[in-house]
């Protein structure tokens, strides 16, 4: 896969077909995005697990912390990983001796790795990186429109006004795919720099 | 379901808008409301935090205008666009966002006569100096840049003698030392430059002008490229650094490449409080939708109107990109491919009283303060637009004393040449 830009349908294969989540890094501090991102997905319908070992014996919007993946005990569609760049090998390293092994791992905004994303995808793990689930979901969806930001898909079609807890399609026409054209530059630019 | 790119007349039409979800009506309502329900106290709270997407309150977002800015962040290539009442308006939400007070931005020095006074003076005032650069000596922006320099400012198409920027030579030196490259694109509007194509971080554009297209409504907007990297060096603390007025929010941590909009919105916007009427963005949005058939005729009308004057005994000069013998003839081809502009000057022979008797002849021509009308306008800029500036200012910007500046409608070219003809004879 080319991290640098993503196809739409990569991400809207990823977002369609997963079910349930560990996110690695989950924070119970509700102005943290990875509170937020957590609470957006779970409200999408998705099956949250929330992972970090200072927070263990409590709960982040019902679902009990856990403090490694190991200790989830039953099967996950994605990791979700909140760390930062330099954090992120020794969790997909955990990731790749659970079994069976999960589809996808996704590494948050700003964060990405290189050499952990082709140790995972040698497995046949799908890599996401320097994204956010929320984001991307919102983006497919449309619903990120309200905020002004240029999704990239369009539609004729009439959407179900969005409830909470409700899936909404991320099916519609792609433009491009994935990030502009210039903001994929950018980040290629930048990344090569470090 | 393809990733197959549409082109820019159906991004003109579609990008943004959808049938509305509770109605299915097909043109993008007027959400004409100052404020929207929540669905509990916590889906406020996350709204007012910024944790989930959604409407709070005109001021800080509203459907109808929340299309237009995506239409425009498409045209655009850009990552997100924030709508405001005016391009004055997204000019002062833009630099709010990266200069403190005692710092510098630099800006060409041909620009839009209200441009150069805000500049000038306004901003002076809240402590944001101004370091005026040559757009036809690259160097000068070069030495203009100092530790304090936040920003560079150019316009893509330079009000009011139509003149072509070098945006890629600029966004060179912008690069270079580690600031944003922000276009006003007003005069090109995103079908003939796209100034992010060819290095701006920001865009802005005066919507009154070509885009809404037809004299009706104010507006503004400013369009996120998503290039540029805001947390290097602390040098931009809005985007960088733990915001107070949102729990310690990072911006660009959050938000990723389409911060710069969202710092704009909830910074800027929320704070300053310049909001568009959504009545007015539906104007802009039914003016956008014909933007490509509207530009291409304004161009040809323009180079029509350009080559009449160019031959006419009367007339000492055109400034007009879009004719061979024009200075910037080559950067003309260079970024605007399909045309020049509509909006440029002449200088007549007979000077400033000539320039006046011009204005008053004219019978289709309209002598007013606007420019990207479908009417064509008129006016001698150094007794308006640019009348605050110094003799030698007016000048440099392109303003002197016998300068009559034209904004080239879509009526037709035969008929805007046989009022000039008539005007210009006698």
């Amino acid at each position: 896969m080319n991290h640098d830009a993503y196809p739409d349908n990569y991400i809207r294969g990823i977002l369609n077909g997963v079910k349930s989540i560990a996110m690695v890094g989950a924070s119970p501090i509700n102005v943290r995005p990875s509170y937020f991102a957590f609470k957006y997905l779970a409200q999408r319908g998705y099956d949250m697990i929330p992972v970090n070992p200072g927070h263990v014996g409590k709960e982040l919007l019902g679902k009990p912390f856990v403090a490694s993946l190991s200790d989830i005990g039953r099967p996950v569609d994605m990791i979700d990983i909140f760390r930062n760049s330099s954090h992120l090998m020794p969790v997909v390293e955990e990731a790749l001796t659970l079994d069976p092994l999960p589809k996808v791992i996704w590494m948050q905004l700003g964060a990405r790795d290189d050499a952990a994303a082709a140790k995972a995808e040698s497995v046949g793990i799908k890599v996401v990186m320097n994204r956010c689930p929320k984001i991307e979901y919102g983006r497919l969806s449309s619903e990120i429109s309200w905020m002004g930001v240029n999704s990239r898909t369009l539609s004729s079609k009439r959407a179900p006004a969005p409830t909470q807890g409700m899936r909404l399609s991320l099916n519609r026409m792609s433009v491009g795919g994935g990030d502009t054209a210039a903001s994929d530059r950018a980040a290629k630019n930048k990344s090569e720099q470090s | 379901m393809s990733d197959r790119l549409p082109g820019f007349s159906t991004l003109a039409v579609h990008a943004g808008a959808q049938p509305d979800p509770t109605t299915g009506a097909r043109a993008t309502p007027i959400y004409q409301t100052t404020s929207f329900v929540f669905n509990d106290a916590d889906h406020a709270a996350s709204l007012f935090g910024l944790q989930a997407f959604g409407n709070i309150y005109t001021r800080i977002g509203n459907p109808t205008n929340a299309v237009l800015e995506e239409r425009v962040a498409a045209l655009e290539g850009g990552t997100a666009a924030l709508a405001v009442a005016s391009g004055h308006a997204a000019q002062v939400v833009v630099l709010q966002q990266l200069l403190q007070p005692g710092d510098e931005f630099i800006a060409a020095r041909k620009l839009y006569g209200g441009s150069i006074n805000q500049f000038t003076h306004a901003f002076k005032s809240f402590g944001w100096n101004v370091v005026w650069a040559d757009p036809d000596d690259i160097a000068s922006f070069e030495r203009a840049v100092t530790p304090r320099t936040k920003a560079i400012f150019i316009e893509s198409i330079a009000n009011p003698g139509g003149s072509i920027t070098d945006i890629e030579a600029i966004s060179t030196v912008a690069r270079k030392a580690g600031v944003p490259l922000i276009v006003d694109n007003t005069l090109a509007s995103p079908y003939l430059i796209r100034p992010i194509d060819h290095g701006a971080d920001i865009v802005v554009h005066s919507l009154t002008k070509f885009l809404g297209g037809h004299g009706n409504s104010l507006g503004g907007i400013i369009v996120d490229a998503g290039t540029f990297d805001w947390s290097t060096g602390g040098k931009y603390p809005m985007l960088s650094e733990p915001r107070p007025e949102y729990h310690g929010i990072r911006l660009q941590e959050t938000f990723g490449n389409f911060a710069f909009a969202i710092a704009c919105r909830v910074l800027g916007l929320r704070d300053l409080g310049p909001a568009l009427s959504p009545f007015n963005a539906f104007m802009i949005l039914t003016g956008i939708e014909t933007l490509p058939l509207r530009m291409q005729r304004h161009c040809d009308n323009a180079k029509a109107v350009a080559e009449f004057l160019a031959g006419h005994p009367a007339v000492a000069s055109v400034s007009y990109a879009g004719l061979p013998s024009d200075k910037y003839h080559q950067l003309a081809r260079k970024y605007a491919p399909k045309g020049a502009g509509a909006v440029f000057t002449f200088s007549l022979k007979g000077g400033y009283d000539a320039g006046v008797n011009l204005v008053s002849k004219l019978q289709l021509f309209s002598h007013l303060a606007n420019v990207g009308d479908t009417r064509s306008l008129v006016i001698h800029p150094a007794s308006t637009t640019h009348s605050q500036l110094d003799d030698a200012a007016k000048v440099k910007s392109g303003a002197g004393p016998d300068v009559v500046r034209l904004s080239i409608g879509i009526e037709d070219k035969e008929d805007l040449i046989a009022d000039l003809e008539q005007a210009l004879g006698a």
